[in-house]
């Protein structure tokens, strides 16, 4: 038991940190945010093939780095710091989780080396409504000779217009509920595929919306074994709630940072703002509310680890629901409450679009909707700790 | 990073968890889960005897040092006996005092003959110690001391006068360590040594506190020309802020795992309250116990986070926000198991003033946000050294 990094973790978040301090500034952000595909294609380059942060917590045999999940958090928290929209949750946090936990070899050899060569994005696409859970996925896929023909609309897809790999949930028609999910991994150029970018409040993060036509998968394609289709998609979301919580956590230390920052040099009265305990309290206020945040992520992204190492310890799987749940509770609140307070505490600067607080506080809005509010997250807790669901 | 415990210490996660099912039984079986917070008045005779009994498993002090008389387990092992005693519904602690706070500081600035003095009865379970630090007028303002000390010189001892405040279980317990003004005209935390004082003496009256709860853990305790020997003064006179201060972080140590074990058993009880009562269908009471529920989890992460990597009792500055947080948290539990036992809550477990277990948890949480450094404190803390803000002029 060592819930602290070890010194090759120490190692990967300072050369993160040094390399987004160098990329990754506000004008930088600023431009990606309103470029054409929404992020700067030759930072992702650098980072996918110079740094191989996508191989991190690939296995080697299919030309990864083998390191793990920590790992993999480790850069979303520096991610998160910067607000640098890359392709990188969506096919770290999302896709490649996915991948790892089936096991469908073949279909494993054909998209992995792929990613941790830094040749492809990926990312998950599942629901079809304002929903987080098995309820949302409601695109059809009818048998169909040999394969399946999918028809149906996925909403919220993360980077989901520019992207090259599809995982995908879909729902045998006339199933209900947890019963007839399945998990498939299809090329997004595949026919039958429309992707739209929506314009986004949170300007750092794309979403789309993909429209399937007939579009026709195969049985090669499924990543999900028979009756396994919903319990790997709930992994796979708690997993990368996990993710998206060391995001969160990144992105609330940045709102404080930011924010001391600030306050430290603002006078009014003839001192400084930082030295009023008004103030002064609600930092410590904001304090406690990340290393919370980064204490549950830690230990949420210790959990996704053993859950994604073949070696792990197989009692990790019964924990990763309120591991993640936690997590991404502690996250969202924090960030939130960080963002908010950073605008607060920078008084009328906070509220221009010069100053950097809205863009955490945009995203910070949006990461907490994403992957379910807290209030979701309680309520899939309160099941547990009742035992109404096991 | 890595969450889980060796195969070495799962083993002596089950030899723990034995030995507190065969010794929490018989007479001692009436002190399951009772003790704690809240609960600290509950037969301390029997408690005492107790902590004999955990002495002679050497399980007093079995963090310390060998040289100290401790059976130096490493920091995981700590937690796990934590975790299993408070699991197995061990007592609250009669010598948390000496085993946790005293012991370990004069085993850091004690002369090697007050170590052999003092540390061995603690590991024995025999001397039951008392803080001597808050006073009417030094509370938040903890360097704000009046109760002062003199050398007299003809008999060799320190004679001190004053009154303390706050002092839990003051009237159990044989010693108490007292930060006092020993450089007369001194103010602020210069000036103050840290003495040990034996209470069974005429120069000391303790005098129960009636607290909101009913019940009397803490006292007021007034020195009249009481007496302690020269070589009971820990450190070097002037020294008693630095030890003072040393001391509250030793605090802040494996005993929290334990603490949080209690906290589950709480909330395991208004778990099961709210299956019964049919408060678990209410969609807002189901929200407030996921995030207590939740909450406790952060609290036991935190504190894993605290201990990795620490050997020396040295922490780190987010070690800051540990009091804040579970304060904040056991606040909330009080109230919400209130809540869920809606107007069953109003009804006492007896006349005149008998309360239930969670009526009590509710009316002593009040106290948590408030002892030990208030959560304005603690605010402070943070900001300033952790958060390096301005200081408050003092």
């Amino acid at each position: 038991m060592e819930l602290a990094l070890t010194d090759e973790q120490r190692m990967i978040q300072t050369s993160a940190e040094r390399f987004l301090t160098q990329v990754a500034s506000s004008s930088a952000v600023r431009t990606a945010m309103a470029s054409e595909r929404g992020y700067d294609a030759e930072t992702w380059t650098r980072m996918a093939q110079e740094l191989y942060w996508p191989a991190l917590a690939i296995p080697e045999v299919y030309g990864g780095l083998g390191l793990g999940f920590v790992e993999v958090c480790l850069l979303q928290e520096q991610l998160g710091r910067r607000l640098l929209p890359s392709p990188f949750f969506a096919t770290c946090s999302l896709a490649t989780p996915a991948l790892l936990l089936s096991r469908n070899e073949p279909l494993k050899e054909r998209w992995l080396p792929l990613i941790a060569a830094g040749e492809i994005r990926a990312s998950l696409a599942f629901t079809s409504a304002p929903r987080w859970d098995d309820s949302g996925v409601q695109v059809y896929a009818q048998s169909h000779s040999g394969g399946y023909r999918l028809n149906g609309e996925y909403r919220y897809v993360i980077d989901g217009a520019d992207c090259d790999l599809l995982i995908i949930a879909t729902r045998t028609p006339g199933s209900v509920g947890e019963a007839g999910i399945r998990l498939f991994a299809i090329s997004a150029d595949t026919p039958g595929i429309q992707r739209h970018w929506q314009p986004t409040l949170d300007q750092t993060r794309r979403l789309a919306t993909l429209t399937l036509t007939d579009v026709v998968v195969y049985d090669e394609q499924l990543l999900s074994e028979p009756g396994q289709g919903w319990p790997m998609l709930r992994d796979v979301l708690h997993i990368a709630c996990i993710g998206l919580a060391a995001e969160q956590t990144g992105g609330a230390q940045q709102s404080l940072d930011i924010t001391l920052s600030y306050i430290s040099q603002r006078e009014q009265f003839g001192r400084r703002i930082a030295s009023f305990q008004a103030i002064k309290h609600r930092c410590a206020d904001l304090m406690l509310a990340i290393e919370c945040a980064r204490s549950a992520s830690y230990y949420a992204a210790c959990i996704a680890d053993e859950c994604l190492n073949i070696d792990g310890d197989p009692s990790a799987r019964q924990q990763l629901g309120e591991a993640g749940a936690t997590a991404k509770i502690f996250a969202s609140e924090g960030f939130f409450q960080c963002a908010a307070e950073s605008i607060q505490l920078h008084g009328g600067v906070g509220f221009t679009w010069e100053y950097d607080p809205h863009l955490y506080f945009k995203r910070a809005r949006a990461s907490e909707q994403m992957l379910g509010t807290p209030a979701f997250h309680r309520e899939q807790l309160a099941r547990q700790i009742f035992g109404e669901r096991t | 990073m890595n969450i889980d415990f060796s195969a070495a210490d799962e083993q002596f996660r089950q030899q723990v968890a034995q030995w507190m099912h065969q010794h929490l039984t018989g007479e001692f079986a009436a002190l399951r889960f009772r003790g704690g917070p809240g609960d600290e008045d509950f037969s301390p005779e029997l408690r005492k005897l107790w902590e004999q009994q955990l002495a002679q498993g050497r399980w007093i002090g079995a963090g310390w040092a060998a040289e100290h008389g401790g059976r130096g387990l490493s920091i995981n092992q700590q937690v796990i006996f934590f975790e299993e005693y408070a699991r197995a519904g061990g007592p609250g602690r009669m010598g948390h005092i000496g085993e946790g706070l005293v012991g370990p500081t004069i085993a850091a600035f004690g002369t090697r003959e007050q170590q052999l003095r003092f540390l061995p009865p603690i590991l024995a379970g025999q001397h039951f110690w008392c803080q001597g630090y808050s006073e009417p007028g030094a509370g938040s303002d903890l360097a704000n001391i009046k109760t002062r000390a003199n050398l007299d010189d003809p008999s060799g001892h320190w004679l001190i006068s004053g009154q303390k405040v706050w002092t839990s279980l003051a009237h159990e317990s044989d010693w108490c360590f007292v930060l006092a003004r020993t450089e007369p005209g001194s103010v602020g935390h210069r000036g103050l040594s840290f003495l040990l004082v034996e209470m069974d003496q005429p120069g000391i009256r303790v005098q129960p506190i009636r607290q909101l709860t009913g019940t009397s853990e803490f006292n007021e305790v007034f020195f009249d020309q009481a007496r302690a020997s020269a070589d009971n003064l820990i450190g070097q006179p002037g020294d008693g802020w630095k030890i003072a201060m040393a001391l509250l972080g030793f605090e802040r140590g494996v005993s929290t795992l334990g603490q949080q074990m209690q906290f589950q058993n709480e909330l395991d009880e208004v778990v099961r309250i709210a299956k019964t009562n049919g408060a678990a269908q209410d969609p807002v009471l189901r929200q407030r116990i996921a995030q207590a529920w939740s909450g406790l989890r952060v609290l036991r992460y935190n504190s894993l986070r605290m201990l990795s990597g620490v050997q020396d009792g040295s922490l780190r500055p987010e070690a800051t926000i540990y009091k804040l947080a579970w304060s904040t948290w056991h606040v909330e539990l009080g109230k919400l198991a209130m809540d869920v036992l809606g107007p069953e809550a109003e009804l006492l477990a007896g006349a005149p003033y008998e309360l239930t277990r969670l009526q009590a948890l509710f009316l002593f949480t009040r106290a948590d946000t408030i002892y030990g450094g208030s959560n304005e404190i603690q605010r402070n803390i943070i900001a300033e050294r952790a958060l390096g803000m301005p200081r408050e002029a003092r």
